[in-house]
């Protein structure tokens, strides 16, 4: 029964298809509905940056119509329309995150809307409560625990790296499955692991493209460019600003500073500016099983994430004199604090400021990137920056290699790259299909991909017919397929393979023989038993694995084939061979016949 | 006789255990000491339940078996085993047999047959797998008997078809480790079932269970191993392994693939999908540089440390090992002026731009990449970046052993090493320090490199900087800017640690002495001269201008112009330091300066013949005057000894041999000054002084024998003879002077026997070396023997004071290397004025860091002492994690000492030293016994002899201040 099952994999809006910005991904396999992640779109205030969830059902429920919500990360691309859509579209069912995911994703939720209400004064947004009744639906899930959604859905979480809790999914229905990848990152780095995932072969991987045309280079040079620059700035008695997104690379950074400054016994201050990251290192203390292998170690000694070195920053400290090392939020410049301090420190070419990461077009982080040197400030000021500028990149996505990499992992049959630029993923999909041989597909938002799967169908056979078909046979040969005889019972959506005899009973049914006989007309003129025993030798000379018997009565067995041989009625020179089999022996009956056709040999004697 | 009653106590004991237990009669009969098969015997005849007997086999597996009752016992075994229904109690037996035959000196010739009937009719996996299993121990057991073997590989084979995993996984097993390696018995094998068992194994590659494809991987390994060459064809197989879905199989395969490579590197085998061919040793260096990413980190290991013995891997496969960037091109830019440039542009956020450039550069490389299976490139970079550290070590090491056989290898491998520098694992950075040492003869450090390297100078752990000391040690450097960066951050680390002073200045001294003509023009700079001022006179005790000194002064060893740029200070300086650091400062040869130019100037090698000549010779004299009056010899003693250790003084590299010899002589002396007849026959009341004399003798001369015996690496049986011969004699010096001091007769008798008992245990042990004593003590006293052993002992006393003077005295020969066991504490220094403050009934630490030259096995034997000024000894056994071994000989223990103390009034020094534990039982001579009569003569001898502990100090001790503090309430 090659049975056809589709996937239905459905990008909602502007994001997760082919770009970066909000993640949400929908995906229907053998009749289940899942949504990957349910994210928003920093760039848009207004619908636009959360996804349109009417395009899931025009006027039914939602919780009717999916069965699950799966986040994979706490970053607000990847769940910050959680509460929207669970409480303002309204959706009751289950949500899983991983234990860390679910702890911090409500203080970023929360931060966000702060930032949004409160600040902008926009109005119709979720509220505090809404974030709350919103977590109270999320089941947090373990790595590597397998959860049952309901009777046929069942998720796994995997280790992705990328940032604390980050995890990769499988949606496995049957035996068809789906691997999300979310955001994961292959190299390890001062705080985290590499994403790791068995030999699943799943029928689908669904991963995340960032930099599908990138082959990083090693991630220590960079470590050591960014310690060696810090160091010589503060040695010289410089300022070192380093703005920040609060979660994430600002940790790494963290680690890789507070050790630096261990090992190389420094003194000069490292200050992390306050607010929601407080919170979330407690969050690193207690996720250590999380964390990289170092972190794991020496975590019975020192918590890594309790810096011996990095204080709280007080807005009076910038003024200080001497040296130091600054962490402050927002990354691009744009706002806030590591604003007020760059308007502070940029006059002295002393001072340096590192951006570690991605800076978007029309920030303060853009323009000096891009080398600009006198800014406009508001009020119409001019900003004079002498400090150096530096670049470093820190991010945690998979590269090109890393791609492969995990593909060569879990052996999937098909691909799809989502979460990435259009011309990128195209060069990488060339090279996927290439090198293993699986499909891969790039649906645009919006799009629909179906994906046929060839499902392989379990059959429970009973024990006694497996040992006795097994005794027949030799050993088992793992790599051919072997011929066995039963009776396949379909009932109630469960497939059995029985013996005969069981089925019958089973059915009720008494057993019919079914025999094949056939007549073969010799021409032999000698004495009927002597054509029977010209017959039997024959017989014996040709089929030398098969028992041939000479009956008393006349007549030849061949196995449980009778053979018995009468003179013609009209013709005593003819004989008639009366060849009879059952169905079972159909194979060995007919080839019976056939020889016996070719008639006898003509013997010497 | 003590002994006796401790028996006796002990057997009231056990009859008092005893009647608390029920079953009285079975334990009467092990008392009995029946024969252990008949015990058992009737054990399990009682036992009702298979859980009965369960029990009582397990008790009768604690116990030991004697060599002749194995037999019994193995019959009655097998008579339960074809009884018992119970397949636990079965498996039991099984393994029982299998624990019995492993008996030492048991032949399990006769239960083989036994053994292989039991495989018959047992119907249980599990039974069958523990009967294979004993099967493999008695196989073991006799390998000089290849028709037996022949039979156990038949019986395996036939149950290779079973169903169970555990059976076939154990014939697997057995077939490895007793299949036919010699061509001769496979031909006559041949016409036997068994015909070629790699094929029988390899049959099993593709089994279905995951368990018994890694046993066949290894039992094909085990082959291997015992000496079977491995058919090629096998290499198909094993590279399918390699996909495999179990890590077991895929870590097997890996080394199998190794294996065959060793084997078979230059045959060729071509790529699949191409038509062309590559040596095999190429495609298996591939195959295994693609594992370094396998999903498991217990391949990843596997495969990182095979590939460093890789070593006829062609050279362009080797490199593209560390060329991540086939396609995208990043590295090959990566020099040192481009470097911040670059740093820019491999800032990786994918900004559009970049995407251009590689795009193309990808199409045109695929054939490139398909070439050598894409996992291949950048094998070290995945490796060196790999998330377990245990990985990571790994490839370090693997690019180490690359390297040192691949001088450009080396070279590429330069940055990356580098990078581990960096690592947050201090144990992966120390480990690429020390790779780095040890390929540096084949690389120069760029500069950047080296600023790099320079960097991590200021690491705080000890351990990496020395490494990192002992690397610039031997480094080449390009430059003259490197130089000058290198003694400018060497500076830097001085200030910042001074404790690493020392290793600074060595450093320093071999930096100069590779690069004179780089330092050259750096010396008006470091010297600070000016062509018209005066500049004033630096400070001589400046640890940072001694250490500008050393490098300058040993740069110009090999430059002679450089003197002319020396100031007048600089010349007295160097007399000074070439005085004081005579080690860091080379002789120079400066014009015009008689006062530094003495003749023991350029050569030293020439030296070395006349001062072993000397000690020879001193010997020598020492040896041939037996017949010089008492006077005399004692004169020439005392100079030979006077002369020797002046000697050791001067050549450090005769000085454990010139030590040797003095301390035996000093020995010698003694025996001589206690011996004198004078004394003995003056009267009475000067007994007293001649006792105290010759009594406190006698005790040098046993701790200077153990010293001798212990404290010198290198001392041969020849010398332990010798040594053990003064250590009796000085023992007789001891019995002597007790019994003219002591009155009554029976403590002597019991000093007597022991003494005769120790002669004796002398004679066993050195019963070889017994013939090259003619004349001396112990030769003497065994002539003497029957009529000791009969006499009283005053006669005995009597007979032992001539014997001992009349005795001569015995040459001792010198071994080709001795070296005496020294040790240094560097912290604490002992200089502090500030004493260590704590309160008292508390503990502080105090960080002890010694450096321990010529010891074995320091974890075993260097104790630290402390002893407090009230007399009170603490004896700290240090954790063997404290020692660390920086090179061939040398130790270093740091460690942490515990203080506590009562409150004092006042601070007051305690002293810190080192020990060297010794035990005699250890000792060289005893080690000669053979293992079998071993616990014999432990009863047979006296508990002194085997006992003897003790401790030599054997560093200067150091003075800590310290005070404790009273509690504050």
């Amino acid at each position: 029964f090659p049975e056809i099952s589709y996937l239905f994999f459905f990008c909602l809006g502007a994001g997760a298809g082919q770009d970066v910005g909000r993640s949400c991904i929908l995906v229907s396999i053998a009749g289940k509905n899942v949504m990957l992640d349910c994210g928003m779109h920093m760039g848009y205030n207004d619908d636009r940056r959360f996804p349109d969830f009417s395009y899931i059902t025009q006027n039914g429920r939602l919780t009717d119509f999916l069965d699950c919500v799966i986040i994979s990360h706490f970053h607000l691309d990847h769940c910050g329309a959680l509460p929207y859509f669970s409480e303002m579209v309204g959706y009751d069912g289950p949500i899983y995150m991983t234990h860390p995911t679910k702890a911090i994703c409500p203080i970023l939720l929360e931060d966000y809307r702060k930032i949004t209400v409160d600040k902008k004064g926009e109005t119709n947004f979720f509220t505090s409560q809404m974030i709350k009744d919103c977590m109270k639906k999320v089941v947090a899930v373990h790595l590597h625990q397998t959860v049952q959604v309901d009777e046929e859905l069942e998720i796994k979480a995997y280790y992705a790296g990328h940032v604390l809790g980050a995890a990769m999914f499988q949606i496995k229905v049957g035996c068809e499955s789906v691997v999300y990848t979310g955001d994961y990152n292959m190299t390890p780095d001062r705080h985290l692991g590499a994403a790791w995932i068995d030999k699943c072969r799943p029928d689908l991987l669904i991963t995340e493209s960032t930099y599908a045309t990138t082959i990083r280079d090693s991630k220590r040079c960079r470590e050591r460019d960014f310690l060696k620059k810090v160091h010589e700035t503060v040695e010289r008695g410089g300022k070192v600003l380093i703005p920040v997104f609060a979660l994430g690379r600002a940790q790494e950074l963290c680690i890789l500073l507070e050790t630096f400054w261990e090992r190389m016994n420094l003194k000069a201050p490292i200050y992390f500016s306050t607010g929601l990251t407080e919170k979330a290192n407690h969050y690193y203390k207690l996720f250590i099983t999380w964390t990289n292998q170092k972190i794991r170690k020496t975590f019975v000694q020192r918590n890594m994430f309790e810096f011996k070195h990095i204080k709280a920053f007080d807005r009076a400290f910038a003024d200080n004199p001497g040296p130091m090392v600054v962490f402050a939020t927002p990354g691009m410049l744009h706002a806030g604090q590591s604003l007020q301090i760059f308007r502070k420190w940029a006059g002295n070419e002393k001072n340096m400021v590192i951006m570690p990461g991605y800076c978007v077009q029309g920030t303060v982080g853009h323009k000096i990137l891009s080398g600009q040197r006198k800014l406009e400030m508001e009020g119409r000021q001019i900003l004079e920056v002498k400090m150096q500028v530096e670049y470093m990149s820190f991010s945690a996505h998979a590269d090109a290699k890393g791609i492969m990499q995990l593909i060569r992992q879990a052996e999937p049959r098909n691909v799809l790259l989502v979460h990435g630029e259009a011309k990128k993923m195209e060069f990488l999909k060339q090279k996927i299909e290439q090198e293993f041989h699986v499909n891969c597909y790039m649906p645009a938002n919006g799009e629909t991909t179906t994906i046929f799967t060839n499902p392989s169908i379990p059959v429970d056979i009973s024990l006694g017919l497996l040992k006795r078909e097994t005794a027949i046979g030799l050993l088992p040969d793992a790599k051919k397929p072997k011929l066995m005889h039963g009776t396949l019972i379909m009932k109630d959506n469960s497939f059995r393979l029985v013996s005969p005899e069981q089925a019958l009973k089973e059915l009720g049914l008494a057993e019919h023989q079914l025999r094949f006989t056939c007549r073969v007309h010799i021409q032999d003129p000698r004495k009927e038993h002597e054509t029977v025993l010209r017959v039997y030798n024959h017989l014996k000379g040709v089929l030398k694995d098969y028992s041939v018997q000479h009956l008393p009565d006349g007549s030849i067995t061949v196995e449980s084939i009778l053979i018995q041989a009468t003179a013609h009625s009209e013709d005593q020179g003819t004989k008639v061979l009366l060849v009879s089999w059952t169905y079972q022996d159909e194979e060995l009956g007919s080839y019976l016949t056939s020889l016996l056709k070719k008639g006898l040999p003509q013997s010497s004697t | 006789m003590a002994a006796h009653l401790k028996k006796r106590v002990y057997e009231e004991f056990t009859k008092v255990v005893q009647q608390q237990h029920e079953d009285l009669s079975a334990k009467k009969l092990r008392l009995t000491k029946p024969s252990k098969s008949a015990a058992l015997h009737v054990d399990l005849c009682k036992a009702t339940s298979p859980a009965d007997a369960l029990q009582y086999l397990l008790q009768f597996t604690r116990k030991p078996v004697e060599v002749e009752s194995v037999e019994g016992v193995v019959r009655i075994l097998l008579e339960h085993y074809y009884k018992e229904n119970d397949a636990s109690v079965r498996l039991k037996i099984a393994s029982l047999l299998g624990l019995l035959s492993k008996t030492a000196g048991f032949s399990p010739d006769c239960i083989t047959d036994d053994a292989i009937n039991t495989l018959q009719n047992e119907k249980s996996h599990q039974v069958l797998a523990q009967l294979l299993d004993t099967l493999l121990v008695i196989g073991t057991k006799l390998t000089e008997n290849p028709s037996v073997r022949m039979r156990l590989v038949e019986v395996a084979c036939k149950h290779l078809t079973d169903s169970s995993h555990g059976v076939r996984n154990k014939c697997l097993q057995l077939i490895g480790c007793l299949g036919p390696v010699e061509k001769g018995v496979a031909k006559e094998a041949e016409s036997q079932a068994a015909k070629d068992v790699q094929k029988i194994i390899g049959d099993h590659f593709n089994d279905q269970d995951p368990r018994v494809r890694t046993a066949a991987i290894k039992a094909m390994l085990q082959l291997h191993e015992r000496g079977l060459k491995l058919q090629q064809a096998i290499y198909s197989q094993a590279c399918k392994l390699l996909a495999d879905d179990y890590e077991q199989v895929r870590s097997a395969a890996v080394q199998l693939i190794w294996v065959l490579s060793q084997l078979y590197p230059e045959s060729i085998v071509p790529i699949p999908s191409s038509n062309e061919e590559i040596r095999l040793v190429d495609d298996a260096f591939g195959k295994i540089c693609h594992m370094v990413s396998d999903g498991s980190w217990v391949v990843r290991v596997q495969a990182a440390k095979l590939l460093g013995s890789m070593q006829q891997v062609s050279s362009h496969f080797l490199e593209q090992t560390l060329d991540k960037k086939l396609m995208s091109d990043l590295r090959r830019k990566r020099t040192a002026h481009e470097r911040a440039k670059e740093l820019y542009s491999s800032g990786e956020f994918s900004s559009g731009r970049k995407w251009g450039d590689d795009a193309p550069k990808e199409e045109i490389d695929t054939g490139a990449v398909n070439l050598i299976e894409s996992g291949a490139c950048g094998a070290f970079v995945h490796g060196l970046e790999d998330e377990m550290y245990e990985v990571r070590i790994a490839a370090v090491e693997a690019l180490c052993m690359l390297a040192q056989s691949s001088p450009s290898f080396a070279e590429k491998c330069l940055d990356f090493l580098v990078d581990m520098f960096n690592d947050e694992i201090e144990e992966v950075r120390l480990q690429s320090i020390h790779t780095m040492r040890k390929i540096s003869n084949n690389i120069t450090l760029r500069e950047d490199q080296l600023d790099t390297v320079l960097a991590v100078l200021e690491d705080s752990s000890r351990d990496i900087r020395e490494a990192l000391h002992e690397l610039l040690c031997c480094t080449n450097v390009s430059t003259k800017e490197g130089i000058h960066l290198a003694l400018v951050e060497l500076l830097k680390n001085l200030t910042k640690y001074p404790t690493d002073r020392e290793s600074i200045w060595k450093c320093l001294k071999f930096l100069g002495s590779r690069h004179p003509t780089l330092v050259l023009p750096l010396v008006p700079e470091l010297l600070s001269t000016h062509p018209f001022f005066d500049t004033p006179e630096p400070d001589m005790d400046d640890p940072a201008y001694i250490a500008v000194l050393v490098l300058i002064f040993n740069a110009a060893k090999s430059c002679p112009t450089m003197p002319a740029l020396f100031s007048d200070h600089t010349f007295r300086h160097y007399a000074y330091l070439r005085d004081s650091l005579s080690h860091l400062v080379p002789p120079l040869r400066l014009p015009g300066r008689k006062l530094v130019s003495p003749p023991v100037s350029p050569s030293i090698t020439p030296h070395e013949d006349p001062s072993q000549q000397f000690l020879h010779q001193s010997l020598e004299r020492v040896y041939n005057l037996q017949h010089l009056d008492p006077q005399g010899i004692q004169e020439l003693l005392e100079f030979t000894i006077r002369d020797l250790q002046r000697l050791g003084e001067l050549q450090s590299e005769l000085a454990g041999m010139a030590d040797f010899t003095a301390t035996y002589l000093q020995c010698q002396l003694l025996l001589i000054k206690a011996l004198q007849e004078k004394l003995w026959n003056v009267a009475a009341p000067l007994y007293l002084k001649q006792n105290a004399l010759a009594s406190a003798a006698a005790k040098q001369i046993l701790e200077e024998t153990y010293k001798m015996e212990f404290m010198y690496s290198g001392v041969e049986s020849g010398q332990v003879v010798i040594i053990h011969h003064m250590r009796l004699q000085a023992k007789a010096l001891q019995l002597i002077v007790t019994a003219r001091t002591t009155r009554g007769v029976e403590p002597l008798f019991g000093m007597c026997e022991k003494f005769l008992q120790e002669v004796d245990s002398f004679q066993r042990c050195f019963i070889s070396e017994l013939p090259h004593m003619q004349g001396s003590f112990v030769d003497k006293l065994l002539d003497l023997m029957p009529r000791l052993v009969t006499s009283k002992s005053s006669e005995v006393v009597k007979i032992l004071q001539t014997t001992l003077r009349q005795s001569t005295f015995l040459h001792l020969p010198l071994p080709e290397q001795l070296h005496r066991a020294t040790a240094n504490i560097i912290e604490p220094t002992g200089e502090s004025d500030n004493p260590l403050r704590f309160t008292s009934g508390l503990v502080v630490a105090l960080d002890v860091d010694a450096t321990l030259e010529h010891v074995q096995d320091p974890q075993g034997t260097v104790k630290v002492q402390v002893l407090y000024p009230d007399g009170q000894a603490q004896l700290i056994h240090p954790k063997p994690a404290d020692f660390r071994n920086p090179g061939p000989g040398r130790h270093r223990l740091i460690t942490q000492v515990y203080l506590s103390h009562t409150a004092w009034t006042e601070p007051c020094q305690i002293e810190v030293r080192l020990l060297l534990a010794y035990n005699s039982n250890r000792s060289k001579a005893s080690a000669k016994i053979p293992k079998s009569t071993w616990s014999e003569s432990l009863e047979a001898l006296p508990q002194s002899e085997n006992g003897i502990e003790g401790t030599i100090p054997f560093s200067k001790p150091v003075k800590v201040y310290i005070m404790p503090k009273p509690a504050r309430r």
